[in-house]
């Protein structure tokens, strides 16, 4: 039964079209329509669609707080320094990095483990209750975790296991390596494919979950083995949870300033986009350079989330269309 | 349609079976590992927790969190801050979201789609291109270290989030049962109560949280936007960030107690965290 009233429901957007305005009195009616829909849309326009247009103009002007009377216009002079700037370049090489590693990674592991567990077994439930927790240590904390618990070369589980493996083969000299200092980009890339693995499991689970059984059954009984299954019908279906799983996940480590701000302080070669406009604004008080910064970052943003939205928007014709 | 809710999955043999479940516990503990050690360090003494090879089953103590909780800065305004920044964030996108998904579901304005889009457009743009003429704003009216400013931030940051939860889940209410009641001469009060109500409370209660949770974790508009007054949780870890000798039982317990509320809520939301994560895209 509620499967049934689950269908319907979907349905639904399509079966109330988008009305016209009717005959009588339609704007009145119009009107009463988008009336619930204003208080947030403007909250909406005034909180986040006005200071971009304050950073596009203050990304013009030549405005350091250090220097509060040269103030005035720029021209394209600060975008030119943002675009001569080495820091800046090694930012933006560093962010594409940073994302493409995690979210490339985080996806691999999501997929097998959401594979593992879309069988049916024993404590199923609770390991993926347990896959969940990664995700839900609030990110500071996860990335002080991995930087002192984990990482640490005197005290760090890392080196600590590697003293017990050494010490079970009779070895006093186990290796200590200062993970950061070795590895710093990979370090901040290890701890954000933690936190963002269960979050590319669940949406891929949920995609596994929602294949068409009736058909794998068939091509089973047709006699096709478990990888063509996979190679030629499971991959297919899971396409768009792949594509929608990058892009969100792209999304939010764009942005990521947590992990590289606790974790490496943005020092040996990880400050990403957004740590370093923090530090030409927070720091070097380069209100006018940060703000052109942050105008190439949207610009940047624009075009990669163009795809984000025609990909959402497809999985949601989908979903309406149902 | 009907298979992909149909409990009755055939029986097939598989082999490698036993392995595979192993595996997958495996990975299971391995990714939970670091949560649990963060947990037992958190009640170790500084000495043991300091130990290489570690002491795994040194005697449990409270002193990290006597530590945390009276050793220095007091962490409960912090604490308090980020539960009022959360709180009350959330219920204004609950406020503002609620209405809006109904006039993008139910009673769908023209061009909804595009109202929708423009939610989720505004996700996308990177928070950090609005940080200085939000702290140039704030500076000016004197909101600066104001908790104030943060709920609003946090207000904007989540509600396009919440706009496509809930059109999602008001997107379940049958139409039939909407049809019939305005044919039985329910009014608007009345079929929200009685019809919309019941299918999406655990909605809200999901969206709530998910909202809850990440307005709780932010840090850079922390971090910028407030001082002393008006620290957060997230701020206050922060002074974490450089060793300081013997500390780590001590930033394990801050770690586990600033995160507690995050995994209570996620914990109760799992069921709806995909969609929530997802914007309702995905089921």
């Amino acid at each position: 039964m509620t499967s049934v009233a689950t269908q319907t429901g979907e349905g639904t957007v399509e079966a109330r079209p988008p009305k016209p305005p009717r005959t009588g009195g339609p704007r009145a009616a119009g009107w009463a329509r988008r009336a619930p829909l204003l208080p947030a849309l403007v909250f909406m326009i005034i909180v986040t669609q006005l200071p971009f247009v304050a950073t596009l103009v203050i990304s013009f002007m030549d405005w350091n707080a250090y220097y509060p009377q040269e103030r005035g216009f720029a021209g394209f002079a600060n975008f030119k320094r943002v675009f001569t700037d080495v820091n800046m370049r090694d930012a933006v090489w560093t962010t594409i990095l940073l994302t493409a590693g995690v979210v490339l990674l985080s996806l691999l592991l999501g997929l097998g483990i959401a594979l593992l567990l879309d069988r049916k077994f024993r404590g199923r439930g609770a390991v993926r209750t347990l896959m969940i927790a990664p995700f839900l240590v609030v990110p500071v904390a996860a990335a002080l975790l991995w930087k002192h618990a984990l990482y640490n070369p005197e005290y760090g589980l890392f080196n600590g296991a590697l003293t017990w493996v050494w010490r079970l083969f009779g070895s006093d000299h186990p290796p200590q390596p200062d993970w950061i200092s070795n590895m710093p980009l990979w370090s901040v890339i290890f701890a954000l494919v933690w936190q963002w693995t269960p979050f590319m499991m669940l949406i891929l689970l949920a995609g596994l979950q929602g294949r068409p059984l009736d058909v794998i059954e068939a091509a089973r009984i047709d006699g096709a083995n478990s990888w063509q299954i996979f190679r030629s019908m499971t991959l297919p279906h899971l396409r768009q949870y792949l594509e929608l799983g990058a892009l969100l996940g792209s999304i939010y480590i764009v942005q990521n300033f947590d992990a590289v701000f606790t974790i490496t302080s943005g020092g040996l070669g990880t400050a990403n986009l957004p740590y370093t406009i923090y530090q030409i604004f927070y720091q070097a008080h380069d209100y006018g350079r940060a703000s052109a910064a942050a105008v190439i970052v949207v610009i940047g943003t624009i075009i990669i989330a163009t795809f984000a939205l025609r990909t959402v928007s497809s999985l949601f014709r989908q979903e309406a269309g149902r | 349609m009907t298979a992909v809710t149909a409990p009755a999955v055939p029986k097939r043999k598989d082999r490698g079976g036993p392995w595979l479940s192993l595996l997958a516990w495996v990975v299971g503990i391995l990714f939970v590992l670091p949560v649990l050690w963060m947990i037992l360090t958190s009640f170790h003494s500084e000495e043991q927790a300091a130990q290489n090879p570690p002491a795994l089953f040194a005697p449990l103590t409270l002193d990290g969190y006597r530590e945390f909780f009276s050793g220095g800065a007091s962490p409960w305004p912090p604490l308090l801050n980020s539960l009022t920044a959360s709180i009350v964030s959330t219920a204004l996108v609950l406020l503002l979201s609620m209405p809006a998904a109904y006039a993008l579901s139910i009673k769908p304005v023209r061009k909804w789609t595009d109202v929708l889009f423009f939610f989720l457009s505004t996700k996308m743009l990177p928070v950090v291109a609005g940080l200085l003429p939000l702290y140039l704003f704030a500076q000016y009216v004197g909101l600066l270290d104001n908790i104030w400013l943060l709920i609003i931030f946090y207000t904007s940051m989540n509600l396009p989030i919440a706009v496509w939860m809930m059109r999602s889940f008001l997107s379940e209410v049958p139409v039939e049962m909407l049809e019939a009641a305005s044919v039985d001469g329910a009014g608007l009060i009345r079929t929200l109560r009685s019809v919309v109500a019941p299918v999406v409370t655990p909605g809200i209660a999901a969206t709530a949280l998910i909202c809850f949770i990440f307005s709780w974790n932010e840090l850079l508009f922390a971090r910028v936007l407030t001082a002393t007054v008006a620290e957060t949780a997230p701020v206050f870890l922060t002074s974490f960030v450089t060793s300081q000798g013997l500390f780590l039982a001590q930033l394990c317990a801050a770690a586990f107690v600033v995160s507690l509320p995050v995994l209570v809520a996620g914990f109760a939301a799992q069921d709806k965290l995909v969609q929530g994560l997802s914007l309702g895209s995905v089921k």
